[in-house]
C-alpha cells in the first residue's frame, strides 16, 4: 500500500498546494513541503541510484546529512547540481530529476555493476585502469558516465550573489531549543544576536518533537519563542542560512539562500547571500545527526534513519508505509515505534540489538502491542520492485558477534534505524577543536574550545530535550560573561516525556554467512562504500583513517559522510584492534555542506574587480587616434598608432624613424611619481640608491639605480632636485607601488631617525614626452618662459614654466637618444598640452608613438629596462653600469655586490647580439649556445632579452645576457629556434645607435 | 582570516595587512666588515618557529605604517602588538 498525507497535523499548509515535477512527472505537494516530503505522500520510493553500484535508493534522511536523494533541480543557466530533494523547499512549477541512473532511473543499464559487483572492490579504477596509459582518456568517458552525479550549469549564471559583513556579540549556530534558547537569554541581555539555522523553518528537533515544554506543546512553545525573538531589534534571524565555515579569529561565513524556495526570481534580488561575521563569541548548537546500522543490504528504498521518519511523520504529515519496523541499539528510536503507531502504521516489531532494554521502554511496547525483540538483529533484507518488502530477524549471540538463530522473515515496507547519535562537531573541528571520544554516549564531542566558541544541547552530547534547553541557557551565560555583558536570568523549562539515549554500539551487524556471500552492507551510500572495502583497504594496509577515506571514497560527496563516517572509522578501528580514539577521525573542513560558486564570488564578478584599469588623462585621445593597448602592469598604454592598412611592423617603423628624424610624442604619464621631502632626503636617497646624491644641485637630474640588499637590480629611474629638501622620483611604472612601499620600509623600520616624507604623485601629474631633432624648436613654440638654449637648460636638469599656457615642470631628460623634454603637467591639463603639442608639432610634423616605439628606440641606445632585460638575479656589474655605483658610501644592496658569487668570471653580462640575418628578430627568450653542436645537453651560454628591428639601422638588433659577454665582443653565439634553425649572432657593445652619446646632448 | 590590532588604527580585518616576515632583524651597521657567511645569515636565513613568533606586519592598506606582532604560528593567535623600536612585552618571550 502506497504512503499517502496524515488526514491532519503537520507543519504544511494544506490550504496552500504545489504542482512541481520530478523526473518528468507532476505531483502535488503543500507549502512547507520539501521535494522529499512532497514525493515521499505522493507514495515515491526510488529517489536515484547509486554512485556505483547503481543499486536503487531512496530517502535515507532528513536534512542535510541525506546521502542518496540526490536531484538536479531546474535546467539551463540556473540548474543546480546535486541537491538533497530534503533541503528542497517546493515551490510551484519546481522541476527536479534524478542525477544517477542512465539511461533511466527505472531501467538502469549501469546496475550492471551490482552484480559483478564483486569484481569492482576499492580501489578497482586505480588498479585496473593504470594501464595502458594510453587508453586512460577512453576509460576516462564510461568511468564518468557510470559514475557522474549531477552535470554543471552551460551557460553563465545570471542571477545575482551578495556578500555583506557583520559583527555580534554572541552568533547561535542552529535554531533548535538549545540555540533558540540562547538566542533568548543572549537577546534579552540586550546583546547583538545573530541566529543562522539551515532549515527553513527555525525551531531543530522542536519541529518533530511531540513532547511538552513548561506544560505547553513543543510546537507553541517554539511558536512563542520565535514571536519574542523576532520581536527583538537586537537579534537578527537567518534562516536557510547555513554557517558554511568557522575561521581564525572568530570569523565566520553563513551561506544564506535567499530566493531558491521561491523559484526562479530573475536578477533583482540576491539568490544567495553569504555573510561574513566577525562574532565575538560563538554558540554552537549544531544538534546531532543520527547514524545509521551497519547490515546487509541495507540499504533498499525503505530503509530510513530513525529520526528520519519521525520528521516525515510529525513535521511533515506523511505515513510513509502501512507497515514498518524499527532496528535500533539505543534508546531514541522507542519513541519512533511510538509515533509510527500513532501515524496509523502497523509496528510489526521493535529490533533491539541489547539484549536487556530497560524496563520502562519494553513496557511502553508492550502497552502499544508491538512486539520487541531483544538481543535480535537485522540480518538482511528482501525487496521488490518497490523497495523494502521484508528483514531477516536473527538472534544475536550475548556479546553481539555472532547469529545465534535464523528467526525467518518480519513483513515490513519501511525500517526505522538508529545507530546512535554524532554530535554535529564539524564547526567546532574548524574552529581548531581536537574532538574527543566518549565510550559511554559512542561518540565523539568537543574537546577544548581554542577559539571564542562553545557547544550546547546536542552538540555537545545532552541529548535530550530538557538537557538542551538547559543547556543552550548556561551557554548563552557563559558567553555574554566573557564579552562582559550582564546576562538576565531565566528559569530553566521543564518538559515531560522523552526518551533516554542509553546505547550499546554495534558497528557492524552479523549476518550468519561467511564473509563475502551474503548482502552488501554499506557504511557510506552516496559512495557506496561498503564493511567490505574498509577491511579490503585494512588488508591491504592502509592504516591512517585518511588513507582509508581516499581509498575507499569514505566520507567523500556532498553529505561528506555524515550518516556513516563514524561507522566507517569504527569499522576501520575495529580491523586494526585499536581503540576508536587511536584511530581518530578525518580532518573537519570548510564548508559543512557545498556552497555555490556564485555565492564565494559575490559581485565580483568579470576583471576589473581584481584588478584595477588605469588609464592616463590623454586615454580619449589615444583611442579616438586609433591606437593599439597593451597592459604595463594595471596600465593601458598605447603601444603603436596604425595608420590605416599598417601592420605592427610598418607602424613602428614609421614612429621610429619620425622620431629620429624630426620629434616624436610619447605619453609618459604611467611612470611612477613620488615626492621625497624632509632635510633628511638626500641622505635617504644615498642610502636607498647605488650612486650618490648629497652634492645633486638643485634643478639638477640624475639616473639612479636601486638594489635589494642582494646586490640584484630591483628598480630604476631619474630623480630630481626641487629645492634643498625636496626631490622627486621617478620610477618604473610597473615598480611604483613596489618602491614606494619599500622606502616606507626602510625607514620606518631601519632609519626612522631619518626626517624624510614620501608621496605617491603618479596620478597628480600627466607627462606628455617630446623626443627628436626638432624637440626643441616645437618646445619653443609653446613657451616662452624658459630659455631652452643648451647652456641655459643643458642634459639633465629641469626648469619650471609655462607651456602652452600650463604650469610645468619641464625634464630634459631622455629615453631614447634624441634630444628630448618630458613635459609634467597638473593631470586635468594633460589633454590640454597634448592637444596644444599636436597642432603645434603639425610644422615639424609631430608623430605620437607607443611603447612599441619606445622600446625599439631605447634598445638601440642599450638602454635597460629593468625587469625585461633584469630578472632578480642581476647585478650592476653585470649590466656594466658600474659607473653608477658608489665605492665611498654604503647603499641597499653593496655588501652583497662583493658576496664570492657576484665576483665570478662567467656571470651572465649585458651585451648587443647583431644576426647574421638582418631581417630575422630573434624571439625574446632564445636560449644561446657557444657552438652549433648536436650532442646533448647542449650547454645554455644565456639568453635573448630584448629584441627588435632596429628601422634606423636597417637590420635586427637584440640585447642579451651572455657568460662572460664582455669580454667576447666581437665572437659568436648561436641562437636555436622553434623551427630547427640555428642563427649566428655576433656580440658587440649594447649601444647601438650613437655610441658617442652626442645626439641628446645637442 | 586573521583579526589584526594596529597598534595606530585598532584591529582590522587581514585584508588590509601584508605581511613582512621575522622582526629584529637589525641591518648590519657596517657591512662591509661581515664575513660572507655573516651577511649571507643577515640576508637569508629566518627562524621558522612552531609557536611564539615575533614579525612585522604592515598595515598597507589602512596607516601604512610597519609594527610588530607576536603570532603563534600553530594557533594563530595575536599576543601582542607593538610598535617598532619597542622590544615585546615583558613575559611573552625571551
Amino acid at each position: 500500500m502506497k504512503a499517502q498525507r496524515l488526514p491532519s497535523g503537520g507543519r504544511i499548509n494544506r490550504g496552500r498546494p504545489i504542482e512541481f515535477s520530478f523526473n518528468d512527472r507532476n505531483y502535488q505537494g503543500f507549502e512547507g513541503d520539501t521535494l522529499a516530503s512532497g514525493l515521499l505522500a505522493n507514495g515515491l520510493r526510488l529517489f536515484g541510484r547509486s554512485f556505483k553500484y547503481h543499486r536503487p535508493r531512496g530517502v535515507f534522511g532528513s536534512g542535510s546529512e541525506e546521502p542518496n536523494a540526490i536531484v538536479q533541480l531546474g535546467e539551463g543557466a540556473s540548474t543546480v547540481p546535486n541537491l538533497k530533494a530534503t533541503q528542497v523547499e517546493l515551490f510551484d512549477g519546481l522541476s527536479a530529476s534524478t542525477v544517477v541512473g542512465w539511461p533511466s532511473l527505472q531501467f538502469d543499464l549501469y546496475a550492471i555493476n551490482n552484480r559483478i559487483g564483486r569484481l569492482l572492490p576499492a580501489g578497482f579504477y586505480y588498479k585496473t585502469f593504470m594501464r595502458p596509459r594510453f587508453l586512460w582518456g577512453w576509460y576516462e568517458g564510461h568511468i564518468r558516465r557510470a559514475a557522474g552525479l549531477g552535470h554543471a550549469p552551460t551557460g553563465p549564471d545570471n542571477d545575482r550573489y551578495d556578500k555583506r559583513n557583520a559583527h555580534c556579540d554572541v552568533l547561535v549556530v542552529g535554531a533548535g531549543p538549545a540555540g533558540l534558547m540562547a538566542a533568548l537569554v543572549a537577546g534579552r541581555s540586550g546583546a547583538r544576536v545573530i541566529v543562522a539555522d539551515e532549515q527553513a523553518e527555525m525551531g531543530g528537533d522542536l519541529l518533530s518533537s511531540t513532547q511538552y515544554v513548561s506544560g505547553i506543546a513543543a510546537w507553541a512553545f517554539l511558536e512563542g519563542l520565535l514571536k519574542e525573538l523576532s520581536s527583538m531589534d537586537n537579534v537578527l534571524l537567518l534562516p536557510r542560512s547555513t554557517v558554511s565555515g568557522y575561521y581564525d579569529h572568530n570569523f565566520l561565513v553563513i551561506n544564506q539562500r535567499r530566493t531558491d524556495h521561491r523559484g526562479s526570481m530573475g536578477n533583482t534580488v540576491a539568490r544567495e547571500r553569504n555573510w561574513r561575521v566577525r562574532a565575538r563569541q560563538v554558540v554552537l548548537a549544531t544538534g546531532a545527526i543520527e547514524r545509521g546500522l551497519v547490515f546487509a543490504d541495507n540499504d533498499r528504498p525503505g530503509v530510513m534513519l530513525s529520526s528520519a521518519v519521525r520528521t516525515y511523520i510529525n513535521r511533515y504529515a506523511v505515513r510513509l508505509a502501512s507497515t514498518g519496523a524499527v532496528f535500533t541499539n539505543n534508546d531514541s528510536a522507542y519513541q519512533t515505534a511510538v509515533d509510527m503507531h500513532d501515524a496509523g502504521m502497523e509496528v510489526k516489531g521493535l529490533i533491539d540489538i541489547r539484549h536487556k532494554p530497560p524496563e520502562e521502554r519494553l513496557s511502553q511496547m508492550d502497552a502499544l502491542g508491538i512486539p520487541v525483540y531483544a538481543g535480535h538483529g537485522v540480518g538482511g533484507t528482501k525487496s521488490s520492485r518497490r523497495g523494502l518488502r521484508a528483514v531477516e530477524l536473527c538472534r544475536l549471540s550475548p556479546d553481539g558477534r555472532d547469529v545465534l538463530a535464523q528467526k525467518g522473515l518480519l513483513d515490513c515496507q519501511l525500517l526505522a534505524i538508529s545507530g546512535g547519535w554524532n554530535p554535529a562537531i564539524h564547526l567546532h573541528c574548524q574552529s581548531g577543536g581536537q574532538p574527543r571520544y566518549d565510550d559511554s554516549r559512542a561518540c565523539f564531542l568537543p574537546g577544548d574550545s581554542v577559539q571564542s566558541e562553545r557547544s550546547a544541547g546536542s552538540a555537545r552530547g545532552s541529548f535530550q530535550l530538557d538537557n538542551c534547553l538547559r543547556d543552550g541557557i548556561d551557554a548563552a551565560k557563559n558567553a555574554l560573561r566573557e564579552t562582559g555583558q550582564v546576562p538576565v536570568n531565566i528559569d530553566y523549562p521543564f518538559v515531560s516525556g522523552g526518551v533516554g539515549s542509553g546505547i550499546e554500539p554495534m558497528w557492524n551487524v552479523p549476518d550468519g554467512v561467511l564473509p563475502g556471500r551474503g548482502g552488501r552492507k554499506f557504511v557510506d551510500y552516496q559512495n557506496d562504500t561498503t564493511v567490505a572495502d574498509i577491511v579490503l583497504a585494512a588488508r591491504e594496509g592502509y592504516r591512517s583513517i585518511e588513507h582509508v577515506k581516499r581509498y575507499t571514497a569514505l566520507g567523500f560527496g556532498t553529505d561528506q559522510g555524515k550518516t556513516g563516517n563514524i561507522n566507517g572509522l569504527a569499522i576501520l578501528a575495529e580491523h586494526l584492534g585499536q581503540s576508536i580514539p587511536a584511530t581518530g577521525t578525518t580532518t573537519f573542513r570548510p564548508n559543512y555542506t557545498p556552497v555555490t560558486f556564485g555565492a564565494i564570488a559575490g559581485r565580483e564578478l568579470g576583471a576589473v574587480h581584481f584588478d584595477p584599469v588605469r588609464k592616463t588623462p590623454m586615454h580619449h585621445w589615444h583611442v579616438a587616434r586609433g591606437a593599439v593597448f597593451e597592459n604595463v602592469g594595471q596600465w593601458k598604454r598605447p603601444w603603436y598608432y596604425p595608420e590605416p592598412g599598417e601592420t605592427i611592423e610598418s607602424a613602428v617603423s614609421r614612429e621610429c624613424l619620425a622620431t629620429r628624424k624630426g620629434v616624436g610624442l610619447l605619453d609618459a604619464s604611467t611612470l611612477g611619481k613620488i615626492e621625497i621631502r624632509g632635510s633628511d632626503a638626500a641622505e635617504f636617497l644615498n642610502r636607498i640608491y647605488t650612486n650618490a646624491w648629497s652634492k645633486l644641485e638643485i634643478n639638477r637630474c640624475r639616473y639612479g639605480l636601486m638594489l635589494g640588499d642582494d646586490g640584484m637590480v630591483m628598480d630604476d629611474g631619474v630623480s630630481s632636485r626641487l629645492s634643498e629638501n625636496h626631490y622627486y622620483m621617478t620610477t618604473t611604472t610597473g615598480g611604483a607601488a613596489h618602491v614606494l612601499a619599500w622606502m616606507e620600509r626602510w625607514h620606518q623600520t631601519e632609519w626612522p631617525e631619518l626626517k624624510v616624507y614620501f608621496t605617491s604623485v603618479t596620478d597628480r601629474w600627466a607627462v606628455a614626452s617630446i623626443a627628436g631633432p626638432n624637440s626643441r624648436l616645437l618646445l619653443g613654440q609653446l613657451c616662452s618662459d624658459i630659455d631652452l638654449s643648451v647652456d641655459a637648460f643643458p642634459f639633465m636638469s629641469l626648469r619650471e614654466g609655462t607651456v602652452a599656457g600650463i604650469t610645468a615642470r619641464v625634464f630634459r631628460i631622455s629615453f631614447s637618444g634624441e634630444l628630448a623634454y618630458e613635459i609634467n603637467v597638473p593631470a586635468d591639463d594633460g589633454v590640454a598640452l597634448w592637444e596644444s603639442l599636436m597642432e603645434a608639432g603639425g610644422e615639424f610634423d609631430i608623430t605620437p608613438y607607443g611603447t612599441e616605439t619606445m622600446h625599439v628606440l631605447r634598445a638601440e641606445k642599450g638602454y635597460v629596462i629593468v625587469g625585461q632585460d633584469t630578472d632578480g638575479s642581476v647585478t650592476p656589474a653585470d649590466l656594466g653600469m658600474d659607473w653608477i655605483v658608489s665605492k665611498t658610501k654604503d647603499f641597499i644592496g653593496k655588501r652583497s655586490l662583493v658576496r664570492s658569487d657576484m665576483l665570478r668570471e662567467n656571470r651572465k653580462q649585458f651585451v648587443g647580439l647583431v644576426t647574421d640575418q638582418p631581417a630575422t628578430v630573434l624571439p625574446e627568450g632564445t636560449q644561446l649556445v657557444n657552438e652549433p653542436s648536436t650532442e646533448y645537453p647542449v650547454p645554455m651560454t644565456g639568453h635573448v632579452t630584448s629584441s627588435y628591428y632596429s628601422p634606423v639601422l636597417g637590420h635586427s638588433i637584440a640585447l642579451a645576457l651572455v657568460k662572460g659577454g664582455r669580454s667576447r665582443l666581437g665572437g659568436s653565439v648561436y641562437a636555436p629556434t622553434l623551427d630547427g634553425q640555428l642563427i649566428k649572432a655576433t656580440i658587440t657593445n649594447s649601444v647601438f645607435y650613437d655610441p658617442e652619446n652626442k645626439l641628446h646632448k645637442t | 582570516m586573521l583579526r589584526i590590532d594596529c597598534p595606530w588604527c585598532g584591529p582590522r580585518d587581514q585584508t588590509e595587512f601584508s605581511y613582512g616576515g621575522e622582526a629584529h632583524i637589525v641591518r648590519p651597521a657596517e657591512p662591509e666588515t661581515l664575513s660572507d657567511e655573516a651577511w649571507g645569515d643577515y640576508l637569508f636565513n629566518r627562524k621558522n618557529t612552531k609557536g611564539r613568533f615575533l614579525e612585522q606586519w604592515c598595515h598597507t592598506a589602512g596607516c601604512r605604517r610597519w609594527f610588530n606582532a607576536v603570532r603563534d604560528s600553530q594557533s594563530y593567535q595575536i599576543e601582542a602588538v607593538y610598535r617598532i623600536g619597542e622590544q615585546p612585552p615583558e613575559g611573552i618571550v625571551k
